[in-house]
């Protein structure tokens, strides 16, 4: 017999990077196959390749031992390849059933469509109504109509990138259900994840990458961890240094009783969010994201001022009403999840983009740039953050997210800050960047900065964290210290069921309605 | 690099015309000659090349500071109107017309009405979220309809022969010419500093680098703290000061007077020397110089080759194409261009 | 009675070339990309089909002449904009620009005599009943066109599967091509079919509503039907509303001149700007009703990642 999907020696080079490097691999009918890798490694090239949305440079792939030809989305998924994004392919405006109307080669009849949307989604035990709006649904929702999409297309062979990193663990269990019973049907899954004990719970075989190469293929239950890990991130495993926090007496940041309104039909609203972060200390804020995490941090970061200016104290001054520069003035920095546009403006230099914030570290004089001081300050940040560019001259857009990411991290590091505000400090960072990152940053709290993280990882919260909190659907739970919790706990609140319930003792009392 | 798009963008605008031409039943090169060079060869022509080309990048330098912070004030055309009639109120009805400080007040005037005229979108655009492209535009049509009301009513001059125009204004209103026998005047150094002062505003100073911040990122210019409101505020009455100083140096120089046809269109084209110049002082000046020789040609093979003046319009937009399409072969190219991703928290419609 | 049919009746036509090229920008703007030439293609619409008149030719074929000289004009800008990735505010303003050059330039030897207008239709019956026959059965053809598109874009966009694509583009070009959508062709015929509709739009004020060939005819026509399309928050029938609240207030500006009203008749002419203003500023204050519909890519050059 055949297997599924078969693929030999590809490769695919982007410029600068070797993204897939020789891959080969097989999957057989019914089969669940972990692709297992770190940020980086190829595994989203490769999944891309599989699908026909990006085309390899050289190598071959088979179908049930045909070789596709002209390979793009529409022959994979006549060929019964479906795909569930990491980011999802959903339009926010219109409703479920519409959404899945687009990608099916059925005729346009939304009634039926939504009639089997309905019955599809029970049996597989993931109901979701099909006329609700898109933007109305919460993340895993969100990925049930992904995976129904694809289900309703009878598939062969189903793809999923990195699906739990949305998910909440009581979800994941929910998700693994699911996947059992369409392998169980015959299905072949090929499972995209960076996380090993999900892979090991999971997965029947693994292929293993690493720079693009495959380090190694196992039989994830019967290989132990660290084996997995050593394919994964080579020999040396990053070590963290944490020590004990010193608390400042006074907490630096305190939000009280802040509440807000959502600014359009898309956003959360924040209901009566209250939590304080002293001197010295991490608190990490966890949650599936969109329940409210870019509200909070933008009214944190004064994005957006908010009308009662003592919601937000920064070193005692109420600053909800202050501009995120007059905020900057109390010693606040921010690392905000999205580098290019928001961190950092694409088509300006590095130097430029060091005077965005730092305007007030020598770079402006006399209300003209000084561009000796600013290339300087920016020359600082690369060197001393091993930010790999071609010096303060070149565009932020020329850089790899990793090394933006750092560059963004240094300037803001280099600033000095009292409080400093963190969201996805890793996304998409290579281990080892990753690494040093997380280091800094516990580096710059046991120096006496009060530091704020928001982070969709758990496993990273857990890694930095003294204090954690939750946030589901707008609702911040009270602080959880992380000796003391687990990601049981965490998970519970991230789904709100425990929410107002008295678990904690007397700080919850601001959580209820 | 930063000028291969613009001569690019030129020398295809000449080989089009020349087509063109050719296919109207005139000879190419003689035809270019006498739209292109012919204007140049008299000491007039060129007098007459600067004096056109000055209102240009004096409007264009104002407009490109917003462009740059991507407020789109598409009506200098109405504040460059509205800044020739408050001058020109203030030259005719201004109690003493001979003294010394009438031109002075002029420019004053001139300058407040082109920004006052500004504010209206400025306003709507920073407290009521109201699309300046639009509220500029219509701003445009009525004060070309104020204009027509005065001198078709109140500010008609008695002693004209019922033509809609005012009474000259005096000599102490008017901007002396460097000789009698030609119309270029001294408002050329008004657009001078303004080319200097434009050049210092945006490579140099940190409030020009704000509004680029918000004109490139504006998410960035959020996360920074720089006011948004700020931007568009300075962005618009930039524009509408240069537009309306602008206005008021056409009254007070080459017209003397107010009549319907105050601009032959200075307020839109400079948008296209602006893009020419890519919204850079010293690129504007080029721009408004090749712009001003566009509209001296079509003016000049009206006459000599009866050729229909609305040439110069088509040759500004075949400009514009050609200048827009040129930049994609020559930054997109050599640039690895990555979508910037969004912000839905952030982001307002 | 006969004042308030002529004023109706006036109304519905001032209206019509609004319709056609608000609803035109419509579904251009809905697919994500911001026309601002509306004004060029109007005018070179309404010169071509006034040149084919002139020259002979029957009254559909004019029309059509209108229709494709406004798409053709749109195709500079489509190239522009989707294939060039250009700005599309600037590729817009210079079609605005160059429209009105060409038109100009085809217009310079026209000279300024009317022509013999569209005629109006004449249906058995219907057209002769008394109040109603006037009121609803006696406009020209065009009118009843103007109509007709707007129920046939509204079932398009929101009955039909090729119209949800249309929307879905307008939203997230991204995603439209992660799932196999040909994102640029379709915004291609969008802007193609946007600018068929503003030269429809011209064609029926240079044939039908003048029916004679002034430069700059339009006198912001299509800056008005831009500022519609704001004005609808980006939906079909209060396209339609807000052409006929603008069409209204055009007749009775013209209506006051001629009742010879003791104001400047400049003033009544800037009413219908004064108006677009002002409207335009009532419905942007809601951000989030502006929001709901808009084409969320609006303006955004796409191109698709390999």
């Amino acid at each position: 017999m055949h297997p599924r999907l078969e693929l030999r020696n590809i490769c695919k080079r982007y410029p600068g990077v070797v993204a897939n490097d020789d891959v080969s691999l097989s999957i057989q009918p019914g089969e669940i196959h972990a692709v297992l890798g770190e940020n980086g490694a190829g595994k989203s090239t490769l999944m891309k390749i599989i699908y026909g949305a990006a085309q390899a440079d050289s190598g071959e792939i088979f179908c049930d031992g045909n070789p596709i030809a002209a390979h793009n989305p529409a022959t994979s998924r006549a060929l019964g390849i479906e795909m569930v994004y990491q980011h999802f392919a959903l339009f926010e405006s219109v409703s479920v059933v519409e959404n899945i109307a687009l990608s099916a080669s059925s005729a346009f009849d939304l009634p039926s469509l939504a009639e089997k949307i309905r019955e599809l989604s029970l049996r597989y035990g993931m109901p979701i109504d099909p006329h609700r709006q898109v933007h109305d649904l919460s993340v895993g929702e969100r990925q049930r109509v992904e995976i129904v999409r694809c289900l309703l297309q009878a598939p062969k062979l189903l793809i999923l990138d990195e699906p739990t990193s949305v998910l909440t663990p009581q979800a994941v269990v929910k998700l693994f259900e699911t996947l059992r019973q369409l392998a169980a049907e015959g299905c072949s899954i090929v499972y995209i994840s960076h996380k090993l004990d999900e892979v090991q719970e999971l997965c029947d075989t693994a292929t293993v990458l690493r720079n693009g190469k495959v380090t190694g293929t196992a039989r994830p239950k019967e290989t132990t961890s660290l084996e997995l890990a050593r394919m994964m991130v080579g020999s040396k495993l990053p070590e963290m240094h944490v020590s004990p926090a010193t608390l400042s007496k006074k907490p630096v940041l305190e939000v009280n009783n802040l509440s807000a309104k959502a600014r359009d039909h898309f956003g959360v609203e924040l209901k009566d969010v209250s939590f304080d972060v002293h001197g010295g200390e991490i608190v990490g804020l966890a949650g599936v994201s969109g329940n409210g995490q870019a509200e909070l941090i933008a009214l944190l970061s004064g994005e957006r001022t908010h009308g009662r200016s003592d919601a937000v104290r920064i070193s005692g001054t109420p600053a909800a009403g202050l501009r995120a520069d007059e905020r900057r003035k109390l010693g606040l920095a921010f690392v905000p999840e999205e580098r290019l546009g928001r961190g950092a403006v694409p088509s300006h230099t590095l130097w430029e983009n060091a005077v965005l914030t730092a305007h007030r570290f020598g770079t402006v004089r006399k209300g003209l740039v000084d561009r000796r001081k600013a290339s300087a300050f920016a020359a600082g940040v690369i060197d001393k953050f091993k930010v790999k560019a071609n010096g303060p001259g070149s565009t932020a857009q020329s850089l790899s997210g990793g090394n933006l990411q750092k560059f963004i991290v240094g300037r803001e590091i280099a600033l000095a800050p009292k409080l400093l505000l963190v969201s996805q400090p890793t996304w998409g960072v290579d281990v080892g960047a990753s690494a040093f990152i997380r280091q800094t940053i516990v580096d710059l709290s046991r120096a006496g900065t009060a530091v704020f993280v928001v982070s969709e990882e758990l496993d990273e919260l857990f890694e930095i964290c003294d204090r954690l909190l939750v946030i589901c659907q707008g609702r911040v739970s009270p602080p959880l210290v992380r000796k003391s919790t687990d990601r049981e706990e965490i998970g519970l609140l991230m789904t709100g069921r425990t929410m107002g319930k008295d678990k904690t003792g007397s700080s919850s009392v601001a959580l209820q309605d | 690099m930063r000028i291969a798009a613009p001569v690019l963008a030129s020398v295809l605008t000449l080989i089009v015309g020349s087509v063109f031409f050719a296919s109207l039943g005139h000879d190419p090169l003689p035809t270019l000659y006498a739209f292109f060079v012919e204007p140049l060869n008299s000491m007039n022509g060129l007098s007459e090349w600067l004096l056109k080309a000055s209102p240009l990048i004096l409007i264009a330098c104002g407009l490109a500071v917003g462009f740059r912070a991507n407020v789109w004030n598409i009506g200098a055309e109405g504040q460059f109107t509205m800044g020739a009639i408050a001058a020109s109120g203030v030259g005719l009805f201004w109690p003493d017309p001979e003294s010394a400080l009438l031109l002075p007040l002029m420019f004053l005037g001139g300058m407040a009405a082109g920004m006052a005229w500004a504010a209206i979108p400025a306003f709507l655009r920073s407290r009521m979220n109201t699309n300046e492209i639009l509220v500029t535009l219509m701003m445009t049509y009525i004060a070309t309809l104020f204009l027509s009301y005065l001198v078709h009513g109140p500010w008609r001059d008695p002693a004209g022969f019922n033509y809609p125009q005012t009474a000259l204004l005096p000599a102490a209103a008017m901007f002396q010419s460097f000789d009698p026998a030609y119309r270029l005047n001294s408002s050329i150094f008004v657009t001078v500093v303004a080319v200097l002062l434009m050049w210092l505003f945006t490579d140099r100073s940190f409030l020009g680098y704000k509004m680029s911040v918000s004109g490139a990122a504006p998410l960035a210019a959020r996360y920074a703290g720089f006011r948004e409101s700020a931007a568009v505020w300075i962005g618009l009455l930039a524009g509408g000061a240069a537009a309306g100083i602008a206005g008021m140096a056409e009254a007070a120089g080459p017209l003397g007077q107010l009549s319907p046809q105050i601009s032959p269109g200075y307020g839109f084209a400079a948008i296209i020397v602006a893009f020419i110049g890519r919204l850079n002082a010293f690129g504007i000046v080029l721009g408004g110089l090749l712009m001003s020789l566009l509209f001296l040609g079509g003016e000049g093979v009206q006459m000599t080759l009866g050729l229909p003046s609305a040439l110069t319009r088509i040759f500004q937009g075949i400009l514009l194409f050609f200048l827009l399409a040129a930049d994609f072969f020559i930054f997109y190219r050599v640039r690895l261009v990555r979508p910037a991703r969004d912000a839905h928290a952030l982001e307002t419609a | 009675m006969d004042l308030f049919i002529a004023i109706f009746t006036g109304t519905i036509i001032a209206a019509t070339p609004l319709i056609f090229a608000a609803l035109g920008e419509l579904v251009v703007e809905k697919s994500g990309v911001l026309n601002l030439g509306i004004e060029g293609m109007m005018l070179m619409g309404a010169a071509l089909a006034f040149w084919a008149v002139t020259a002979g030719y029957p009254m559909p074929v004019a029309i059509l002449a209108g229709a494709l000289a406004g798409a053709a004009a749109s195709l500079l800008f489509g190239v522009l904009a989707l294939t060039f990735l250009t700005n599309q505010y600037a590729a817009g303003l210079a079609l605005a620009i160059f429209g009105s050059g060409v038109s100009a330039f085809i217009g310079r030897g026209f000279g300024s005599d009317p022509i013999e207008a569209l005629h109006s239709v004449s249906i058995p019956i219907l057209s002769d009943l008394p109040v109603l026959g006037p009121l609803l059965f006696r406009f020209d053809p065009l009118v009843y066109l103007a109509l007709a598109m707007f129920v046939a874009i509204s079932w398009f966009l929101y009955r039909t599967k090729a119209g949800l694509i249309l929307r879905t583009i307008g939203e997230s070009p991204q995603t439209s091509h992660a799932i196999g959508y040909p994102v640029i062709r379709i915004r291609y015929m969008a802007v193609l079919f946007g600018g068929a509709m503003a030269g429809l739009a011209g064609a029926y004020l240079s044939v039908a509503y003048t029916p004679l060939w002034v430069e700059n005819m339009t006198a912001g026509k299509g800056w008005i039907a831009l500022a519609l399309v704001v004005f609808a928050t980006w939906r079909p029938l209060r396209v339609l509303l807000g052409a006929w609240l603008f069409g209204g207030m055009t007749i009775l500006q013209l209506q006051g001149q001629a009742l010879g009203l003791d104001v400047p008749s400049e003033l009544l002419s800037a009413l219908p700007y004064l108006a677009t203003i002002i409207v335009l500023v009532l419905i942007s204050r809601n951000r989030q009703m502006l929001a709901l519909h808009f084409p969320a890519s609006l303006a955004k050059p796409f191109r698709p990642a390999s």
